[in-house]
C-alpha cells in the first residue's frame, strides 16, 4: 500500500478523483440551496448523462454526441498541457481554437476545398496565430496569458466578421456544410454505423486520440521534447546548454497554437454545430482544456480520460430539471474542478512528506532497536 | 465630443480602479489574474442591491451598491488567498479557475433567481434602469457619475497607503524580497492577506461601476468581455505605480470609449470603418503597449512565488 502510494502516477489518480468527487458534491450543494426538491436527481441527471434515456439506440446516438465534443476538447486540453510542460501557460488556447473553427469553416463554406485541405489549413492558421504569442514572450518579454486573452477577443471579433460572410441570410448561424460542400467534411468511415448512424461521429474522434499518443511520445522520447522541457524548467539552464530557447519557446506555442485550432477543425468540420456570427463571448471550449489538462494530472492519457468526463458532465447538464435549474450548473463544477486542481501538487506534497516522515521515524526506531541489542 | 470625454474618463475610470486592486495584490507578492472574476461578482453584489432595494434615496443608493460591490468582491478574492497564501497552490491556475467559476456561478444564481421570481423568465440578466439614474448627474452637456469621484478618491488613497504609511511600505517589501521582510518581523502571510483582500475592494468597485456604464441591464453569463486583464495590462504599462497607472488608464479609456461613440463622431463616421475594428482597437493597442513595454518591466521580484518560511 505504501508503495503504491508513493508512486506519482497513482497519488495524481487519486488526487484527480479527489477532485471530481468534492467538485460533483458543491455542486450538488448548490443545487440544494437553489431548490432542496430536485436536487439529488438533477446531480444523478448530470452523472448519467446518455444514460438518461432508456433504448440502448438513443443512449448510444448520445454517446456519440458526446464523443463528438470530447475530440475537440481533448485537442484543447492537449494544447494547454503541451504548453504547460515546456512552462508556458496558453490560456490562448481558447483564440487559437476560434481561429482553427473560423479557417475551417471559411475554408469548407466559401473555397469548398477538401476536408484534409481544411483542417491543414487551420492547423498552420493556429500555428501562426499562437506564434505571435510565442514572439512577444521570448523577443518581448510579454506575459503569455495577457497576450493570450487579448489575442482570444482579436480572434473572436475577427472570426464573427469573415464568417458573417457565410452564414445564413435570415440568421446569425452559418450555413450547414453538408448543404453546401459535401467533400469538406470529415469522413466517418464507417464510424457513425457503431453509434447508430450518428453521422456526426467521424475519424476526427480516433485521430484525436492518436495526436494524444504522439504528444506523449514527442514529450518524453524525443530529443526535442527533452529540450523543450528542459527550457521550461530553466530557461537560463537551457541557453547555457546550447539550447536555442527563444526558438523553443516559441516552437512550443506554435505546436500548442496547432492543437487548438485542429480542435476547432474537428468540431465545426463535422457539421455538428454552427457558428454564432453574433456570439459575444469566447467559447468555452478553450478553458475547459484548461479544466481537462490539469484535471488529466498534466499527462496526455490522462487527457482522454478527463475530456471525456469534462464533457460528459457538459453533456448531462442538458438534463437537469430545467424548470428549477439550468444547464451551466456544468460549467458550475467544471470550474470548481480546476479551482481544486490549483491545490493537487500542495496534497501530493502532503502524502509525500507524510510517508517520508514515517519512514524517518520507522528507520530512526530500527536504530534505537539495534543500538539497544548492542547493549545487552 | 464632449460625449467622448465623458465615455473616456468613466471607463478610464473602470480600468484604473481595477488596475489599482491589481497593483495592490501585486506589490504583496501575489499575481491576482482572478480580477476578471471579482469583478464578475463585485457587480453581481451591487447589481442585486439595486434589484431588492430599487427605492433607496439616491444618496443611500450609491452608497449600498458600493458596500455591496465592495463585500462580494472582498469575499470572492478569499478564494484567491487561501489558495495561493495559505495552500501555495499555482497562481495561475487559481486565478483563471476563479475567472471561469465567477461567471458560471453569476450565471447559476441570477438564472435561479430570476425563474424563482417567474417560472418563465430563464435570462440571466439584472436590469437596473432606475436605480442608475442616482449615480448621474447632469451638468451642461457633460453626464457625471460618481464613480468617477470613486475612482479618484480610489487613486489618491492608494497612492498614499502604499507610499506614505508603514504598511504600504511593508507591503512592497513583501512583494520584492519576503524573506528580508520576514526576517524584520513583518508576517508576510498576513502582508498578502492585506494586498489580496485590497485588491478584491477595488476589484469589486471597477465591475459594478463597468456594468452600470456599459448598460442599463447585465446579462450575467457574458462576463465583463476580459476588462479584468485590460486593467492588468495597464497595471504592467503604468510599471505598478499609481500615478502612471491612472495615466494609462485614460489612454485606454479612450480607444475603449472610440468603440461606443464613434458613430456620433462626425469625421470618424465618414471613414466608414467596420465597428469590429474599434471593437478590437483596445486589444490591438494592449498587445502593442506591452510589447513595448514589458523588456524593462519594474515587476515586484517574488511576485507569484508562494512564500515558504523554511526556503533560504
Amino acid at each position: 500500500m505504501k508503495k503504491l502510494l508513493k508512486n506519482d502516477a497513482f497519488q495524481t489518480l487519486i488526487a484527480s478523483l479527489l477532485c471530481i468527487v468534492v467538485g460533483l458534491f458543491l455542486g450538488f450543494i448548490v443545487l440544494l440551496f437553489i431548490n432542496p426538491s430536485g436536487a439529488a436527481s438533477s446531480i444523478v441527471e448530470v452523472i448519467k448523462n446518455f444514460m438518461h434515456f432508456s433504448s440502448g439506440k438513443l443512449r448510444l446516438k448520445n454517446l456519440g454526441n458526446t464523443l463528438v465534443k470530447t475530440a475537440p476538447l481533448l485537442m484543447c486540453s492537449l494544447s494547454v498541457l503541451f504548453a504547460y510542460k515546456v512552462g508556458l501557460f496558453n490560456i490562448g488556447a481558447a483564440g487559437q481554437y476560434v481561429v482553427g473553427s473560423a479557417v475551417s469553416l471559411y475554408c469548407a463554406l466559401a473555397l469548398h476545398l477538401n476536408w484534409l485541405l481544411c483542417i491543414l489549413l487551420a492547423f498552420v492558421a493556429g500555428a501562426i496565430y499562437a506564434a505571435i504569442v510565442g514572439v512577444l514572450k521570448a523577443l518581448c518579454n510579454v506575459n503569455e496569458v495577457i497576450s493570450g486573452i487579448m489575442l482570444n477577443w482579436i480572434a473572436l471579433y475577427g472570426a464573427n466578421t469573415i464568417l458573417s460572410n457565410v452564414k445564413e441570410p435570415t440568421s446569425p448561424y452559418t450555413l450547414h456544410i453538408t448543404g453546401e460542400s459535401p467533400s469538406s467534411l470529415i469522413p466517418s468511415l464507417g464510424l457513425d454505423k457503431l453509434f447508430n448512424n450518428n453521422s456526426y461521429v467521424t475519424i476526427a474522434i480516433p485521430l484525436a486520440i492518436i495526436i494524444a499518443i504522439v504528444i506523449l511520445v514527442l514529450l518524453n522520447k524525443t530529443k526535442l521534447g527533452y529540450e523543450l522541457k528542459a527550457t521550461g524548467n530553466n530557461k537560463n539552464a537551457a541557453k547555457y546548454a546550447g539550447m536555442a530557447e527563444k526558438r523553443n519557446i516559441i516552437l512550443t506555442l506554435m505546436i500548442s497554437g496547432a492543437l487548438a485550432a485542429l480542435g476547432g477543425a474537428f468540431l465545426y468540420l463535422s457539421d455538428y454545430e454552427q457558428w454564432s456570427c453574433s456570439q459575444s463571448s469566447v467559447p468555452g471550449m478553450g478553458f475547459n482544456g484548461i479544466a481537462a489538462a490539469f484535471l488529466g494530472g498534466l499527462n496526455p492519457i490522462g487527457s482522454i480520460l478527463s475530456s471525456y468526463f469534462i464533457q460528459h458532465i457538459t453533456n448531462g447538464g442538458a438534463y437537469v430539471d430545467l424548470t428549477k435549474y439550468s444547464s451551466q450548473i456544468s460549467d458550475l463544477i467544471s470550474s470548481i474542478i480546476i479551482y481544486l486542481c490549483g491545490f493537487v501538487f500542495f496534497l501530493k506534497y502532503a502524502i509525500s512528506s507524510r510517508l517520508e516522515k514515517s519512514e524517518e521515524k520507522r528507520a530512526r526506531k530500527a536504530i534505537a532497536d539495534h543500538e539497544k541489542g548492542g547493549e545487552e | 465630443m464632449l460625449l467622448l470625454l465623458q465615455y473616456t474618463i468613466i471607463f478610464a475610470s473602470v480600468l484604473l480602479l481595477v488596475a489599482l486592486g491589481g497593483c495592490f495584490s501585486e506589490h504583496s507578492g501575489v499575481i491576482n489574474l482572478g480580477l476578471e472574476g471579482i469583478m464578475v461578482i463585485g457587480s453581481l453584489g451591487g447589481a442585486l442591491v439595486m434589484r431588492f432595494f430599487p427605492g433607496l434615496p439616491p444618496f443611500v443608493m450609491v452608497i449600498a451598491v458600493i458596500l455591496g460591490a465592495i463585500l462580494f468582491g472582498v469575499a470572492y478574492s478569499c478564494l484567491l488567498g487561501v489558495a495561493a497564501i495559505n495552500f501555495k497552490a499555482d497562481q495561475t491556475i487559481v486565478g483563471t479557475a476563479m475567472n471561469m467559476l465567477a461567471t458560471a456561478a453569476a450565471t447559476v444564481f441570477v438564472k435561479a433567481m430570476n425563474t424563482a421570481a417567474n417560472p418563465n423568465d430563464v435570462s440571466a440578466s439584472i436590469q437596473y434602469i432606475e436605480p442608475k439614474k442616482s449615480f448621474l448627474i447632469k451638468i451642461g452637456g457633460f453626464e457625471f457619475n460618481w464613480f468617477m469621484l470613486v475612482a479618484i478618491v480610489g487613486l489618491v488613497v492608494a497612492y498614499v497607503v502604499l507610499y506614505k504609511t508603514r504598511f504600504g511600505l511593508r507591503l512592497m517589501a513583501c512583494g520584492e524580497h519576503p524573506q528580508a521582510a520576514d526576517s524584520v518581523g513583518i508576517n508576510v502571510y498576513k502582508m498578502r492577506w492585506a494586498g489580496v483582500l485590497i485588491s478584491g475592494v477595488y476589484g469589486g468597485l471597477g465591475g459594478i461601476c463597468y456594468i452600470m456604464v456599459s448598460a442599463s441591464e447585465w446579462k450575467f453569463d457574458a462576463g465583463v468581455y476580459g476588462f479584468g486583464f485590460l486593467a492588468l495590462a495597464v497595471m504592467i504599462f503604468g510599471q505598478w505605480k499609481p500615478t502612471r497607472i491612472a495615466l494609462t488608464a485614460l489612454l485606454f479609456g479612450l480607444f475603449r470609449a472610440l468603440a461606443s461613440v464613434y458613430s456620433g463622431i462626425g469625421f470618424l463616421a465618414r471613414l466608414n470603418i467596420p465597428s469590429t475594428v474599434y471593437n478590437m482597437l483596445p486589444y490591438i493597442i494592449s498587445l502593442v503597449v506591452l510589447a513595448l513595454t514589458s523588456k524593462s518591466s519594474r515587476a515586484p521580484k517574488a511576485e507569484g512565488i508562494p512564500y515558504d518560511k523554511g526556503q533560504r
